[in-house]
């Protein structure tokens, strides 16, 4: 196909996949006190309603917490299977690497009734701890490729001469193997916290009355009215996820340059 | 070596290695101790609050109340379970047609582009990929609302006097799930076509093909793998949407999901635990024939974030 035939049949498609998007960002500037579009003015009424309602930043708060604690625990679990999988033998690999990846590809829905099921028994419903453990294994996988990712590019045989001369295994893996592949694990760190913040289908089940996360609360407001302080808050959130997409990339570069790819 | 490895010697040479393996059987366990003592924690974080409760919720449809197999026989003509089963399979029909159609010639043209072009078209592509499933299906909402951006600008051109019902039907959710799983086709299909040798169309070009030749007999049959890939991927991924149909779907047209959601409201767990046996069981099916599948499996890799 040449160029201007093929230019000409993804430009829609570019507008179509950003269009959406631009969309919502220049609803929530409107000054119009119901949803329409054009906004008949611009203005700072809904990013006003929402920081000054606590019925919005309570579940905001909540969501980052949650999402603070499942990137210390998916990251710390996900970096050390990523370091012992690397060199498992081959069976238990293939057997490890589908349990643990396998929250990838397993419908959402699943996942939400099985921990919903189980976790109701032992008193979890509504209870930011849940919502925690659940994520966790929503997000391990994405640590676990990319430190993986990064330890394809890493040469075992560092480590070894650290230890011939004469460091302790632990003073090696600090000093050499950590070095490595901090982008990786600060990469994979990124991804788990989105995926927590974004979380919905499990949010709906677990959270009950008492644990409402940021996607939830805007779920139930979605049912009843969309009024713009929606459009405020996917605002930040598509910010926010510009900002953390950015920082990985950059990581990505960073960590590409100094391996000498 | 890595630190969950207590005090052993140093590493030992590969011939040496060699020569412990054929030893006694427990020898193996040993040699790789620290390893799995590294991957152990996760190994049991995973299947204490994953595993255990999704098969354990998975078991009620066929221990409830009793061992049977009479739920899964049930659904067999089960006349809510064929009309939601059948929109379910329609929609994901509907929704990789679109993509392959409208993802193609973008994974084309980003596998060509070199530069800033390139960087611009991967954001608008990547940005919507990590926005939350949960913005971008309001963001539908916003446009095909009574009141939305589309029945509006007909409105004001005069095309049509009252708003057009586009919310809440089939269509608003082909449109939006298209919208989402659009990346997943994209990034797959652009994975290929990158790794392809840019000598061949340009040899078919130096041997007289004209240029949709060329894409025909040469490009088109080279990134098979890549469509086959984001075909399985987009296909599967539909089969367990939630969200999106919840939001801009009509009543009617229930998706797999969403039956699964309202059965476990119901407490109706046996029937619940059946749907989503069936559905798991769907989606490894074409996931395990995709990776059994040459060239594919290597290609799905990049969609897999």
């Amino acid at each position: 196909m040449n160029r201007p035939a093929l230019r000409l049949a993804v430009a829609p498609v570019l507008l179509f996949l950003a269009l959406p998007i631009l969309l919502i960002v220049i609803v929530s500037f409107s000054s119009a006190s119901y949803l329409t579009f054009p906004p008949p003015g611009f203005g700072l009424r809904w990013y006003r309603v929402y920081f000054s309602s606590a019925d919005w930043l309570v579940p905001t708060w909540l969501s980052l917490a949650i999402g603070a604690a499942v990137v210390a625990l998916a990251t710390t679990l996900g970096t050390l299977a990523a370091l012992g999988l690397d060199r498992l033998p081959r069976a238990a690999r293939g057997a490890v690497a589908a349990l643990v990846l396998s929250p990838m590809i397993v419908p959402g829905i699943v996942v939400a009734i099985g921990v919903y099921y189980a976790f109701a028994r032992y008193g979890l419903i509504g209870t930011p701890l849940g919502l925690v453990l659940a994520h966790t294994c929503l997000a391990v996988p994405f640590v676990v490729t990319s430190v993986s990712a990064s330890l394809a590019g890493f040469d075992r045989r560092l480590e070894q001469a650290a230890r011939s001369l004469g460091a302790t295994p632990w003073g090696a893996f600090r000093q050499v193997t950590l070095p490595l592949i901090r982008s990786g694990i600060l990469i994979g760190a990124l991804f788990a916290f989105i995926t927590s913040f974004d979380e919905l289908i499990v949010a709906l089940f677990l959270s009950g009355s008492g644990a409402i996360t940021l996607p939830r609360r805007m779920w139930d407001d979605l049912r009843f009215a969309i009024d713009p302080t929606i459009a405020a808050v996917s605002t930040l959130i598509i910010l926010l996820t510009a900002v953390l997409l950015g920082g990985a990339h950059l990581l990505r570069v960073r960590s590409g340059r100094a391996n000498g790819r | 070596m890595s630190a969950g490895t207590p005090r052993l010697p140093l590493p030992l040479p590969a011939w040496a290695a060699k020569r412990t393996k054929v030893g006694a059987r427990g020898s193996i366990l040993a040699e790789h101790s620290g390893q799995f003592l590294l991957v152990a924690p996760l190994v049991l974080y995973m299947l204490v609050f994953y595993a255990a409760p999704v098969l354990a919720m998975l078991a009620r449809s066929v221990i409830d109340p009793h061992p049977t197999l009479h739920n899964f026989a049930r659904l067999s003509h089960d006349a809510v379970f064929f009309h939601v089963f059948a929109n379910t399979v329609l929609t994901a029909v509907i929704v990789t047609a679109g993509a392959l159609s409208l993802g193609y010639p973008v994974a084309l043209a980003l596998s060509r582009m070199r530069g800033t072009a390139a960087t611009v078209t991967l954001i608008i592509v990547l940005l919507p990929f990590w926005t939350s499933v949960l913005v971008r299906s309001y963001a539908w909402m916003v446009l095909l609302g009574r009141h939305g951006l589309i029945n509006e600008a007909l409105r004001a051109a005069g095309v049509i006097d009252t708003p057009l019902r586009l919310l809440n039907t089939a269509f608003a959710v082909d449109l939006a799930m298209i919208h989402i799983l659009l990346p997943y086709m994209i990034l797959p299909i652009a994975g290929v076509l990158r790794q392809l040798d840019p000598a061949l169309p340009r040899a078919a070009a130096g041997l007289g093909a004209t240029p949709w030749g060329t894409f025909r007999q040469v490009v088109l049959p080279l990134s098979m793998p890549g469509v086959i890939a984001g075909t399985l991927l987009v296909f599967v991924l539909s089969l367990g949407f939630y969200i999106t149909p919840a939001l801009v779907g009509g009543p009617r047209d229930m998706m797999l999901s969403q039956l699964i959601a309202q059965q476990v409201d119901l407490l109706n767990w046996p029937y619940a635990a059946c749907l989503s046996a069936t559905l798991l069981l769907a989606t490894l099916a074409l996931l395990g024939l995709c990776q059994a599948l040459p060239g594919v499996r290597g290609a799905l890799r990049p969609a897999i974030r």
